[in-house]
């Protein structure tokens, strides 16, 4: 570290500037503001996504209101708009998502924070991470030519087979649709629960576990009755931040989900969600209307993210701010 | 007993409960990496890295304009997110505590769970209707925003973990206090802030979906930054969606090279953390 020249500098400073009284360095007057901008940058930016989100979809807006969420004819012939489709497809294959990978997380997490022999927890750590930097498009890949053959000649006539008399498991054997997209929804944002998990989990205080076992617990009940409950409203926020992943993911679904704007019941049918119509339409899209309504789709999106990241954050941060050994 | 029995009995259970979802959870990884490796080697050549592609029915052909493309689309990504990211880091991990210090943090926050889709649309709306084109420079503006927030955050959390005595050792010596923070706390943590770095560019390496309508694609080599630009991503998307067999060859050699450039980079700046820690 060049310490000897800076020293040097403090000679030289300049110690013209003065404000209340006392003096202030110009380069720290300097600095301070320089980098309050660009922090200020930060919030432009998301300001101005939120405006060219609502203004690029004021044609839509002023010509559908409400009924743009409630229908269900996407129509660019006779420019008629309603969103109703990519609204359910995103939803259901999302929620179906969680169901596969909420369970399995939290798994993941209590086997990396509270079963796993410490060697073995940063290898395995490590691997689900991993897990999260594969791109989109490659899981996607993966998805056309590996899930989904797989998923139609194997799962989908084995649960057809099976469970064929629910409403969700009948119909055409497709591979690509609902299940596809929630699956590989649900390996995408398996990193992203697991890794928070793990950290919500760490962060509950060691004592109550010691507490639990000394009384004569087992590993699994001081889990459950002592560092479950302190961890909860963390677990809950992984939990929706994993939520706020799958509602935005566009590339890997796009290319399973089948692309059809269809509401149907059946987990085999194919389907269709917000991201995946912006991505499919938005160069192709010439009227004003048109546009807009895309937009609007993307509005959507951004605002439910926005809140669903906004609650999972206070969930995550009441965990680390309980009281050493608070309440249970 | 029986009770004691029964407890037992769970505790094994859910035990190894946990340890299959573990294993459950990395079956996809493994899958991914098989596939991606087996399909993907046969295409990866000279050729793939030299030549442009092939009209459909020709054989052979190559990415070179994609893989110049995703270079210069990461590269211009660095330059609009890297240096207002860390400036930022700067500013809440020094003077963050205030009100203004709060919203900073919260929209960071808030933006790095933003859709790279939503990211799209906007800088299609702000660049690409404003230069009437689309271009790299669109979409590294893309990839820059969508890199802004995790490199403020943390710039932000390593400046924080930086021992504030070295702070007091250099004020002591009489040197002002931004020549405190940029030369001794930032030069501290800058290993740290690199990984962080790093991370968030292997991630925005691999970004299709803020691509499709700001650098678009291009068959052709593209000069300068003012015309739309292929990337590897990109390619992977169009050629995986075509129906012709040659086409889909070249995606899994695409998947392959992109696949080991986002892994190399990732894990390489995990590596570069775990000797730091090691060393102390």
């Amino acid at each position: 570290m060049s310490l000897s020249s800076d020293v040097s500098l403090v000679r030289v400073r300049s110690r013209f500037w003065t404000r209340f009284g006392r003096e202030v360095n110009v380069g720290d007057f300097v600095f301070r503001r320089v980098t309050a901008f660009v922090a200020a940058l930060v919030v432009l930016v998301l300001g101005a996504i939120a405006l060219a989100m609502v203004r690029g979809s004021q044609l839509s807006l002023a010509k559908f209101g409400f009924g743009f969420v409630l229908t269900s004819v996407w129509d660019p012939v006779r420019d008629v708009y309603g969103a109703l489709p990519f609204i359910y497809g995103t939803l259901a294959s999302s929620l179906l998502a969680l169901l596969i990978a909420v369970p399995i997380s939290l798994g993941v997490a209590i086997f990396l924070s509270e079963l796993a022999p410490e060697w073995l927890r940063s290898p395995v750590g490590f691997l689900v991470e991993l897990l999260a930097a594969v791109p989109s498009v490659v899981y996607g890949l993966w998805g056309i030519f590996a899930l989904a053959p797989w998923l139609r000649e194997s799962v989908e006539p084995f649960l057809a087979k099976y469970l064929g008399f629910l409403p969700l498991f009948q119909g055409a054997q497709h591979g690509f649709g609902l299940l596809a997209g929630g699956i590989i929804l649900a390996i995408m944002i398996t990193p992203t629960i697991s890794s928070v998990s793990r950290e919500v989990l760490r962060a509950v205080p060691s004592a109550l576990r010691e507490g639990a076992l000394g009384l004569g617990a087992t590993r699994w009940e001081a889990v459950r009755i002592t560092v479950l409950p302190y961890a909860r409203s963390g677990l809950v926020g992984a939990t929706i931040l994993g939520l706020g992943r799958a509602l935005g993911e566009t590339m890997a679904i796009t290319m399973v989900i089948g692309n059809r704007a269809e509401i149907s019941s059946s987990l085999f049918a194919p389907s269709y969600t917000m991201a995946s119509v912006i991505a499919n339409e938005f160069t192709e899209a010439t009227g004003e209307l048109y546009l807009s309504s895309l937009a609007e789709v993307g509005l959507l999106l951004f605002v439910v993210t926005v809140l669903l990241n906004i609650v999972a954050r206070v969930l995550v941060w009441r965990v680390g701010r309980l009281p050493e050994g608070g309440r249970l | 007993m029986s009770s004691y029995n029964r407890r037992k009995f769970t505790d094994v259970f859910v035990r190894s409960a946990c340890v299959l979802s573990a294993l459950i959870a990395l079956v996809p990884l493994g899958s991914v990496l098989y596939y991606v490796t087996v399909r993907g080697i046969g295409g990866v050549n000279l050729d793939f890295f030299t030549e442009l592609p092939k009209p459909v029915g020709e054989a052979g052909g190559g990415m070179a304009n994609a893989i110049v493309g995703t270079l210069k689309l990461v590269l211009l990504a660095c330059v609009f997110g890297i240096p207002p990211g860390v400036l930022a880091g700067v500013y809440l991990a020094e003077f963050g505590d205030s009100r203004f210090g709060k919203w900073v943090r919260f929209s960071a926050d808030v933006m790095s769970g933003v859709p790279s889709i939503t990211i799209g649309i906007f800088v299609y709306s702000l660049v690409v209707l404003t230069t009437k084109q689309f271009s790299a420079f669109a979409g590294g503006v893309a990839l820059a925003i969508l890199m802004l927030p995790t490199v403020t955050r943390t710039t932000e959390e390593l400046l924080k973990l930086v021992p504030e005595s070295l702070r007091e050792a250099a004020l002591g010596l009489g040197i002002p206090k931004w020549r405190a923070t940029l030369r001794v706390m930032l030069r501290t943590a800058a290993p740290g802030i690199a990984t962080g770095v790093m991370l968030a560019v292997a991630r925005v390496a691999g970004e299709t979906a803020p691509l499709l309508f700001t650098a678009f694609n291009n068959r052709f080599w593209s000069n300068g930054f003012n015309e739309p630009t292929a990337s590897l991503p990109v390619n992977i998307y169009t050629y995986a969606v075509s129906p012709y067999e040659e086409w889909h060859r070249q995606a899994w050699a695409a998947a392959l090279v992109l696949l080991l450039m986002v892994l190399i980079l990732n894990i390489s700046a995990r590596l570069l953390v775990r000797s730091r820690v090691g060393a102390r």
